[in-house]
């Protein structure tokens, strides 16, 4: 008798010591009734993540090249044909912006990108002084896309007041140096998930809070919540401290962007939520299909009603949140309570749903 | 009736099932005490955070820098010694104390393990664990004695008993036996197991488990209690908890439970473990077999059977305090430690403070971790009193930061077992005209809902 416990005890604490490994591959071959992350994870990385960074790509290799030939050459038209690129630039980056893992992570991806308000007087110190490094953590809110923003909108009052401060060499130098530096960084990021890390991030299918959907959903709630709900739309509506504060807008001094951007970030979010694929009308998995497959379609309706009503809310916010936020910032608010709403139905009860915790940290439970 | 408790009271049994479970929880303390360490939590848990959540009552209790390390050292050192059985009774104080006050410096961490720990130690000290294989015995052999009294190894079973009793209670309700509830979130999301990964999407294993765990807790007590079906029990306290230890992160406390549930066996099962023991370092254990009755003043005797008697009467009552409150104890958790309600919640909140100027109307809104640990931020949000304390944490803050005549909001929603999420406390209520307290906090909006049931 005491044999067989002595047995059932082994056998069941190697058991114990397997069970906290975890081996990825084969979660569930015989495929019924079971949902499989790793099928998700494949297509987020492949037809959500991967394409979405070989597009923006490509558009952030067309602003190098136009920004050079405006250096070279520096003309109304080609500061015209700059802007628009660098528009349409600013616009795709928002669909690659909430994808913070990984290469994007470690580079700090997306603070050399978009940390805005620009330091702008730091940055006509450095353009004076010809001396700067744009690789130092320091200089996030010298360069990326504000700096863009300011560096072909905010110079002067008139295109040929713009195009007249880039006689001076070191104008040039360093717009042409923040374009190169936005490329390059996108470069090394879309290369990693075209190559190595997207095998490794498909592979986490582990249900620990070291598995990608446990990591890639953290930084999906964190996108939302920090840079949409409160970069975009919370900051200049003062919605945190009762004052409005129009120079947090995003692309402050472009004309009628910042609207576009808003938008193009919550389609980006609704679209992944839906699981759609990038460019097309396809459709994969993602929390969409995984809610329904926990019985929780309702959530996952509740979702996407929330996201329509925040689109639809936006359909009365002026092309350019700066006026909006001048002229009637109570719109601002509204939008943000709107927000804060869907931040609730995924930050708390998605991710209940789902058994994922928000902000691991480990320890015991009862 | 009086005849047979005393006849009761003045019966002797043989010491050895008491003193294994005196070696088996010395070392298992001491192995959490380590594990603990090692998992880096000592820092994490009570030297990293700025402000620790205090139970009402004890808001002395603080965690004392770099010397918490040596609070553990203490409370490992004192394991061990009552692993040997060395200077017995001032190790088991020392534990208790050392273990106690570690669990008070912060609520965050609340288990019922760490609590069952607490008052398992506290029972000890009133036990004489030591009068048989410790060290103890072996230096002193007027302090050896082989027999001790039957209600020194009862009260353990007793006392494992309650735990697991009320631990079955609590699964008496529909959340948990209609609904299966946390399990059917909790269970899925397991699937990357070996072996059982697959099997844990089903829903029927979620009622299943949800109604083996109910009957388990409830009978596994009696069926220990009887010999007849004693080894059978005793086999599924080692799948239960092994299963559980599989499933949930719930640390040391399976095996703390599977080397308690010994105690149940006869003492011919200790003395094999013993001469096991005995063995493998060499010690002569017939040294201790010595058939002596254990001895106590008459005085002592009756003053530490008065400590246990109220001890046991208030861990029969304590449970049963959330009657006093007339809401919903799921949701406003008024009553809810203490009690051995273990693993029948998933919820989990979401809490945005909001800071008033009254006199300039001026508002904004706090950053929670700017002062709280991603686990404290979790436990916080959905749990009234430490929303009122961090309000008022909140307060003192800035009031250091020169603001004058705050108010402090909240707007909280809470999630509970797969419900969606609602709001939880009044967002009109400033938090600064409550002190906490044991009595109905007014401020948690209602449930709307029923859980039926204990």
């Amino acid at each position: 008798m005491k044999k067989i416990s002595r047995i059932l005890i082994l056998a069941s604490l190697i058991f114990t010591a397997c069970s906290s490994e975890n081996d990825g591959a084969e979660s569930n071959e015989n495929g019924v009734d079971t949902f499989d992350r790793g099928a998700m994870l494949a297509n987020w990385a492949d037809n959500i993540i991967a394409p979405s960074f070989n597009n923006f790509k490509s558009t952030t290799q067309q602003l190098e090249d136009l920004t050079l030939a405006f250096t070279l050459n520096p003309s109304e038209e080609n500061l015209i044909a700059l802007r628009n690129q660098f528009e349409s630039s600013y616009v795709n980056f928002q669909t690659v912006a909430m994808f913070d893992i990984g290469k994007a992570e470690e580079l700090s991806y997306r603070r050399f990108l978009n940390t805005y308000p620009l330091a702008t007087s730091d940055v006509e110190n450095k353009i004076a002084s010809g001396s700067y490094n744009l690789e130092l953590p320091s200089s996030f809110k010298e360069q990326g896309f504000p700096a863009l923003d300011y560096l072909l909108n905010g110079l002067g009052e008139t295109d040929a007041d713009i195009v007249a401060k880039y006689s001076a060499e070191n104008y040039k130098n360093y717009l042409l140096d923040v374009s190169k530096r936005i490329n390059s960084l996108t470069e090394e990021v879309n290369s990693s998930w075209q190559g190595d890390y997207r095998d490794t991030f498909v592979s986490g299918t582990s249900s620990s809070s070291t598995g990608s959907v446990d990591r890639f959903t953290n930084k999906y709630i964190m996108y939302y919540e920090t840079f949409l709900r409160s970069g975009k739309i919370g900051y200049p509506a003062g919605a945190f401290t009762g004052t409005p504060s129009p120079i947090n807008v995003e692309a402050y001094y472009s004309a009628d962007l910042s609207k576009k951007l808003y938008l193009q970030a919550i389609k980006t979010t609704q679209d992944f939520f839906n699981g759609k694929y990038f460019n097309s009308s396809s459709t994969g998995m993602s929390y969409k299909q995984y809610l329904e497959f926990l019985d929780r379609g309702d959530l996952a309706d509740d979702i996407l009603s929330q996201f329509g009503t925040i689109n639809s809310q936006a359909i009365n916010l002026n092309d350019s949140f700066k006026s909006q936020v001048e002229t009637n910032n109570t719109l601002m608010l509204v939008a943000f309570d709107e927000l804060q709403k869907e931040v609730v139905l995924l930050k708390l009860d998605m991710v209940q749903a789902l058994s994922i915790s928000i902000n691991y940290v480990d320890s015991d439970g009862d | 009736m009086r005849r047979s408790v005393t006849k009761y009271f003045n019966s002797f049994t043989d010491a050895a099932p008491l003193a294994v479970f005196r070696i088996g929880f010395g070392i298992l303390m001491l192995a959490s005490i380590i594990r603990f360490y090692l998992n880096g939590w000592i820092e994490k848990l009570y030297i990293t955070p700025k402000f620790h959540f205090s139970y009402y009552g004890f808001e002395w209790v603080k965690p004392l820098g770099d010397f918490t390390y040596l609070l553990f050292i203490i409370c490992g050192l004192a394991a061990f010694f009552v692993a040997i059985g060395y200077k017995y009774r001032i190790a088991i104080i020392t534990f208790f104390l050392s273990f106690t006050y570690i669990e008070l410096m912060d609520k965050t961490t609340y288990l019922n393990h760490y609590y069952f720990i607490s008052i398992l130690s506290f029972i000890l000290i009133f036990l004489p664990a030591n009068s048989y294989f410790s060290l103890d015995a072996w230096k002193n052999s007027g302090k050896a004695f082989q027999k001790i009294p039957r209600w020194c190894i009862d009260c353990i079973k007793l006392l494992l008993a309650i735990v697991y009793f009320y631990a079955g209670l609590a699964k008496l309700n529909s959340d948990w036996l209609i609904r299966a509830m946390p399990l059917k979130i909790w269970l899925p999301s397991k699937y990357d197991l070996p072996f059982l990964g697959d099997l844990m999407q089903q829903e029927w294993i979620s009622y299943a488990f949800s109604w083996s765990g109910m009957l388990y807790d409830l009978l596994i007590p009696f069926l220990l209690l009887y010999r007849r079906t004693r080894f059978a029990a005793f086999l599924a306290v080692i799948i239960f908890h092994v299963l559980t230890r599989v499933l949930f992160p719930i640390g040391m406390f399976p095996y703390i439970m599977i080397v308690s549930a010994l105690i149940f066996f006869s003492p011919r099962v200790h003395h094999q473990i013993l001469n096991k023991i005995s063995s493998w370092f060499n010690i002569s254990k017939v040294k201790f077999d010595n058939n002596k009755l254990f001895q106590n003043k008459p005085k002592q005797k009756k003053f530490t059977i008065l400590v246990v008697a109220i001890f046991f009467i208030l861990q029969l009552i304590l449970p049963w305090r959330y009657l006093l409150y007339s809401n919903e104890l799921f949701w406003t958790e008024e009553g809810y430690r203490f009690s051995w309600r273990v693993m029948l919640m998933e919820k989990a909140g979401y809490a945005e403070f909001k800071v008033v100027d009254a006199d300039s109307g001026k508002r904004f809104y706090v950053n929670n971790s700017d002062f709280l640990t991603p686990f404290q931020e979790k436990q916080m949000s959905f749990q009234p009193d430490f929303i009122l304390q961090y309000a008022h944490f909140l307060a003192d803050h800035f009031r250091k930061e020169g603001h004058s005549n705050i108010e402090v909001y909240v707007e909280s929603y809470v999630g509970l077992n797969g419900r969606k999420s609602k709001p939880y406390i009044s967002a009109d209520v400033n938090l600064l005209n409550f002190d906490d307290s044991f009595e109905h906090k007014t401020f948690i909006l209602p449930f709307y809902d029923e859980i039926k049931g204990l």
